[in-house]
């Protein structure tokens, strides 16, 4: 048994049974990560405080007090608070920042038990889709196209979470999206990502990108790992008055439930120009695995598509440039000095602050300043009301879930998308941010793999809170899609 | 809509970020791409309807207004680059 080839849910089970000990199984991980250091997808290694918890899991394991989680090695994204253990948020100004509390998420993965192997890396303030705008350099993604060794991206924000998963470093990772930033990069890796309903999860201790669209979920290998950790992820929390009081329900019983009897949407706006053949073809063969399994393929339409990208770029940077204005070099993080207050300021956050959040913090600042707020932030904000509108329609009319690709394209390489124009690079999340903007729960599943050797993932809307659904109909796909795919290592 | 170099220099001090005159052009082309890309957004009919204020429709949660925590304010200040007494020191601000 070769203890990196576990899923986590065989992992717990190996647990239980005593085949394997919670040190043997943390240690066999940082071993992989050690051997991964090419794909930097580690921000800070954090093996002393795993091998404590792992040991403090094998006590808990021999006396019969297993907890949900016990001994299960986890990376988190370097974007929650973790207490005493420097967090980045992938950026240079927070690069001396050492929490004094615990993020609501992880603190409820270390109460069910958890081991935390480090943190992980992620493009700065959560703001990229590729992993590319770390201050901590980029993640090299564990998959090549065959025949080649150019290196590709992992997706983005959640670029470490999503590469170290792949690359067997973890059981699991935390990550966070705002626009696409777990599904994306889960597509692009061939692992799982869930993007639960707004709510669902405590932001608490969670750095803030875009409060009315930000959202932690899980990226593991299989359905199954991923409703065993939002199981344990999610749930209500008094101090983020987003969360909502709702109990969290057993997501790991909705695995098999199976689609009989459920009503699939194929949204037709979702056909884009130029969208590639493979992924037109992907997203057939996932509709008819849904009918061969007893689901019934309806098309919809959702009118207000193609508004979401643009209105996103609007709302997230707005909310971005008054979230990271804390940034100001006096609390935590970076100083530098200016010849009076306000040049400590501009000194600070220029130095401090990479590229794309200069740029998100610039755009967002334009559409909230005087004259231009109503026509810019109050229109985008509308657009919100009509695009959720969309999806309510569709659920009422008696859809219980949304079938659409994840991702325009499979990974793409390092650089190559570093044009002038940034456009380029957000068109990666024309499929995603839509569901950010409607606060709905979306699921990104591996579906196949490419001409170039290269994952696909499909991805699924559900109705509100409704992540018990999502995770049944994944869970079709990922059976009818055949086994789970990892890459070869290239990287040891 | 876009944004000429003296509207960059004004964006740039709003958002208090230090710009250099060489990154004034090349931030101007990015801004203005950007804006060209929401441009079309202008074109929905947006009559008679509300801005999205709450994505989950929900009342704000209250709590009692009692203290719950505090004196920890070695705690507090333990990341700042400058303390003094558990106060964070800054530049002078008024003159």
């Amino acid at each position: 048994m070769d203890p990196n080839e576990l899923t986590l849910a065989e992992a717990r089970d190996a647990l239980k049974a005593k085949r394997i000990s919670a040190r043997e199984l943390t240690q066999a991980h940082l071993d992989a990560m050690a051997k991964a250091r090419a794909l930097n997808a580690f921000v800070r290694e954090t093996p002393d405080l795993a091998l404590k918890m792992a040991d403090e899991a094998d006590r808990k394991l021999a006396s019969g007090e297993a907890r949900p989680l016990e001994g299960i090695p986890l990376g988190i994204k370097d974007l929650f608070c973790t207490e005493g253990v420097t967090t980045t948020a992938g950026s240079k100004i927070l690069e001396t920042f050492v929490p004094p509390y615990e993020s609501a998420v992880s603190a409820n993965l270390w109460r069910d038990g958890a081991v935390m192997l480090g943190k992980l890396n992620l493009d700065e303030f959560a703001m990229g889709s590729s992993n590319e705008t770390s201050a901590y350099g980029n993640v090299v993604s564990p998959w090549r196209r065959r025949g080649s060794d150019a290196q590709l991206v992992p997706g983005g924000s959640s670029g470490g979470s999503a590469a170290a998963v792949a690359a067997r470093l973890c059981l699991g990772a935390t990550a966070t999206d705002t626009g696409g930033s777990i599904r994306q990069p889960a597509a692009f890796t061939g692992t799982v990502g869930i993007k639960p309903t707004y709510g669902r999860c405590s932001r608490w201790g969670t750095v803030a990108f875009a409060s009315s669209l930000d959202q932690a979920g899980p990226i593991a290998r299989t359905v199954r790992d991923c409703a065993i950790l939002l199981g344990s992820m999610a749930g209500p929390d008094a101090r983020d008055t987003t969360c909502v009081d709702l109990p969290v329900p057993d997501f790991e019983a909705a695995v098999s439930r199976g689609v009989n009897g459920l009503t699939i949407g194929i949204p037709k706006e979702y056909r884009v120009d130029g969208m590639p053949a493979e992924i037109q073809k992907l997203w057939d063969d996932g509709a008819a695995w849904l009918k061969a399994a007893g689901a019934t393929i309806k098309e919809i339409s959702l009118p207000h598509t193609s508004s979401a990208l643009p209105a996103y770029y609007i709302v997230a940077p707005a909310e971005a440039s008054s979230n990271l204005a804390r940034y100001d070099g006096v609390r935590y993080g970076l100083r530098v000095s200016g010849k009076d207050i306000a040049g400590m300021y501009e000194n600070t956050r220029a130095a401090g602050f990479g590229r794309e959040v200069k740029r998100r913090i610039m755009i967002g600042t334009y559409v909230l300043s005087a004259g231009y707020y109503d026509a810019y932030y109050v229109r985008a904000q509308k657009i919100r009301t009509l695009i959720k509108r969309d999806f309510e329609q569709a659920y009422a009319a008696g859809v219980d879930a949304i079938l659409t690709p994840a991702t325009p394209s499979s990974a793409f390489g390092i650089g190559e998308k570093a044009s002038a124009d940034p456009v380029e690079m957000y068109l990666n999340d024309v499929f995603t941010v839509t569901v950010n903007m409607a606060g709905l729960p979306g699921i990104a599943v591996p579906a196949g793999i490419d001409g170039q050797g290269l994952p696909l993932g499909l991805q699924l809307i559900g109705r509100p809170f409704d992540e018990e659904t999502l995770f049944a109909v994944a869970q079709v796909i990922e059976e009818a899609a055949g086994r789970t795919i990892l890459p070869e290592p290239w990287w040891s | 809509m876009s944004v000429d170099e003296k509207t960059v220099r004004r964006i740039a001090h709003l958002a208090r970020i230090a710009v250099t005159d060489d990154e004034v052009g090349p931030l101007q082309g990015e801004l203005n791409a950007i804006l060209a890309f929401v441009e079309q957004l202008g074109a929905v009919d947006v009559s008679g309807v509300e801005p999205m204020t709450s994505v989950t429709p929900m009342a704000m949660k209250k709590r009692e207004d009692v203290v719950t925590e505090g004196g920890r304010a070695a705690e507090m200040v333990a990341n700042a680059p400058e303390t003094e007494d558990n106060y964070f020191l800054v530049p002078k601000v008024v003159e």
